[in-house]
């Protein structure tokens, strides 16, 4: 396989773990597509841009919205401009290749060279739009109805899916890729993670203040746990403030960033004030 | 044979298929792979199994399989020939010495605490002031002592470096993702997935997609003026009705209901979402709080509501027989009730033909009367993730389970 210098190990702003290393390099060389999973805030959208980046490759972004239909990623028969030049004398109406657009999954195939497709959030759309998609990304072509022409991939791209599981991917599509759940880092990684962002930060700062970022990420009844971009936010706004490090132990300056809604900041303010520094999780 | 670790995965519950596990062997064939157990361990999960919540099983599937190395003859010739690798210099071993190895390992195990062997290493580090390779004190690569990497000395400490031999299933053995199976967590979350499954899509609401055939038969029609043609988008249209036992027999699962209803009124996909509660069983009132204080009469459920309203009861079913099959039977001193418990629940029944009954408690102990009873006139599902899926199928179907027609 690709090891070491030639394939994926992550890039100067984003850290992968050896075992997602390994992984993105066995998706490049058998071109099967990945499915990312994870919390938000993992990293799994950062991933495509670094392979992209690494390998030094043209990123598609196709984003999906709830509305996204498996068609719109291949092409789009502008049939209403058609209609609509139809009236008027000025254009020829009868090639129809004029009013075929090109999705990102089109482009991606029609570009000479390969590229990175990244599928961002394929969870957002309907529950059956992956399976819409199966037999393009088997095939890697697809058929333009209107032109009866065959859209085949000169080179099969790299692609990346991410998912935050707010749906379940069908079955029959997993089957198809390759799968990596990112969890959420540990203290070890996680410092490494903010040194990529900050490298001039005070090491002692950046270990007490994970260690309370840990704290309420633990706490029971969150609605929304703060995640890595949160993080990197408070500690941002943190080293801006000069705040002193015993602050960070008394309370939580800047609270706002890392917990973004009032039921939160309740739960937190309850908590720290019932049960004083470490003493969450009763049940 | 290595298929059997196929046949270990599925054992465990892993539901590994055929193209999976071809595509594995052939990718593995290929050589694509370099030949330690921890690649094969990372990469093999990122081919059979697709969902975190598999992660642990795989994990327990890895530990029995590759765990077993050393005391499973037949599959040692394999397995060597895996970690046959020059790359991370793994020396041939007989099946007797990694025998050998094992009970080395074992002992060292049952004579060093971690501790001690944390304070050896860093008095060592301390100590040393050059590298190391071979050997058996200092800490080096190749070496037998305890501590450094590429060795050959059984649970010691590595220091950076690739781990070999069981490393890998011994990431197995951490179990990291535990909490990750769903067959033991039913969280809020995974919760409001398995509603959204409950869906019926129809066209309803603001027009606002639009319809090419219409529009361009109009536009033929008003001979070449343009006239758009919209129609409405598919909506869910999904209604439901839940009603929750607060009897004290419910007490230990709280959370557990906690857990359904928030996750159903957060589930915003519905057409409409009502709730209601009743103490044990349903006599003529059922109640809009927990406390049951604000009664509401169970006609209401039958005047406000038609039959197309899923309709979802949550309890334990288990009263005393009195309770369900008598005449002022409710377990509340001050409510007195002139028709059994049985005869409304037998209305509602009759009343939403698409309902089921979800029961926190396990199956195992559904061998009451009265959950018989109601089981026979209620589907009756686990309150699990898997329980809730088979429920949300059978409030789904056209047509009714015929046992409970």
């Amino acid at each position: 396989m690709a090891s070491g210098s030639q394939g994926y190990s992550g890039s100067d702003d984003y850290i992968a773990s050896k075992a997602l290393m390994e992984i993105v390099n066995v998706a490049v060389v058998l071109r099967k597509p990945l499915v990312v999973k994870g919390e938000p805030g993992t990293g799994k959208t950062l991933l495509a841009h670094s392979i992209a980046r690494a390998l030094n490759k043209k990123l598609l972004i196709w984003n999906i919205k709830s509305t996204t239909k498996a068609r719109d990623g291949l092409y789009v028969y502008d049939t209403v401009q058609r209609l609509n030049d139809a009236r008027f004398k000025d254009k020829d109406i009868s090639d129809i290749r004029q009013y075929i657009k090109m999705g990102k999954l089109g482009q991606a195939f029609s570009s000479d060279e390969q590229v990175i497709l990244l599928i961002d959030e394929i969870d957002k759309a309907d529950i059956e739009f992956p399976n819409d998609l199966l037999n393009e990304l088997d095939e890697m072509s697809f058929h333009i109805n209107e032109l009866d022409e065959e859209v085949t991939a000169k080179h099969r791209p790299i692609v990346i899916i991410t998912s935050n599981s707010e749906k379940e991917l069908p079955d029959a599509f997993l089957r198809r890729c390759l799968f990596y759940y990112i969890e959420f880092p540990d203290g070890e990684m996680m410092e490494r993670i903010i040194k990529v962002h900050y490298p001039d930060i005070e090491d002692k700062l950046v270990r007490e203040a994970l260690k309370r970022f840990y704290w309420i990420r633990e706490m029971d009844g969150l609605k929304k746990r703060p995640s890595t971009s949160e993080l990197l936010d408070w500690i941002k706004a943190l080293a801006l403030g000069g705040i002193k490090i015993e602050k960070i132990n008394n309370e939580i300056p800047f609270l706002g960033t890392l917990l973004k809604n009032e039921q939160d900041t309740d739960r937190f303010v309850r908590v720290s004030t019932n049960q004083g520094g470490f003493g969450f999780r009763r049940r | 044979m290595f298929i059997d670790f196929f046949f270990t995965l599925r054992k465990k519950g892993v539901p590994v298929s055929i193209k999976e596990w071809m595509s594995f062997i052939e990718a593995l064939y290929e050589g694509h792979f370099q030949s330690n157990l921890n690649h094969l361990y990372h990469i093999g999960r990122a081919f059979l199994v697709k969902s975190e919540a598999y992660y642990d099983a795989y994990d327990l599937a890895f530990q029995e399989f590759f765990g077993g190395i050393a005391t499973e003859d037949v599959e040692l010739d394999k397995v060597l020939g895996w970690l046959e690798n020059p790359l991370n210099r793994l020396p041939k071993m007989s099946p007797e010495e990694i025998m050998e190895f094992q009970r080395q390992l074992e002992e060292f195990r049952r004579t060093h605490d971690l501790e001690e062997l944390m304070r050896q290493f860093r008095e060592r580090l301390k100590e040393q002031k050059e590298r190391h390779d071979g050997g058996s004190k200092w800490v080096g690569t190749g070496g037998k002592s305890p501590f450094g990497a590429y060795g050959y000395h059984p649970g010691g400490i590595r220091v950076g470096g690739e781990s070999w031999m069981q490393s890998a299933s011994k990431v197995a053995t951490e179990r990291r993702y535990r909490n990750y199976r769903n067959d033991i967590i039913l969280d809020v979350r995974q919760t409001k997935m398995a509603l959204k499954k409950l869906r019926e899509l129809k066209r309803e609401g603001t027009e606002e997609e639009l319809d090419i055939e219409e529009t361009i038969d109009k536009t033929a029609k008003e001979g070449g003026e343009i006239e758009l043609v919209f129609s409405k988008s598919r909506e869910n249209s999904v209604r439901i009705i839940l009603l929750m036992d607060t009897g004290g027999s419910m007490l230990p699962y709280t959370e557990l209901c906690e857990k359904l209803f928030s996750a159903a009124t957060q589930a915003n996909h519905f057409k409409e979402f009502r709730y209601f509660f009743f103490h044990n069983c349903i006599y003529q009132d059922i109640y809009e709080d927990m406390a049951n204080y604000k009664n509401v009469p169970t006609e209401k459920l039958f005047s406000l509501f038609n039959k197309n309203y899923k309709l979802i009861l949550v309890g334990d079913a288990r009263m005393a027989y009195s309770e369900l099959f008598e005449v002022n039977g409710c377990i509340d001193y001050f409510s007195t009730n002139d028709k059994p418990g049985l005869e409304w629940l037998t209305r509602i029944r009759d009343h939403f033909p698409h309902s089921v009954w979800l029961n926190p408690t396990h199956k195992n102990f559904w061998g009451h009367y009265t959950v018989d009873t109601i089981g026979k006139l209620f589907p009756m599902y686990e309150l699990t993730i898997d329980g809730l899926k088979d429920a949300i199928k059978a409030l789904t179907s056209k047509t009714r389970n015929l046992l409970h027609q």
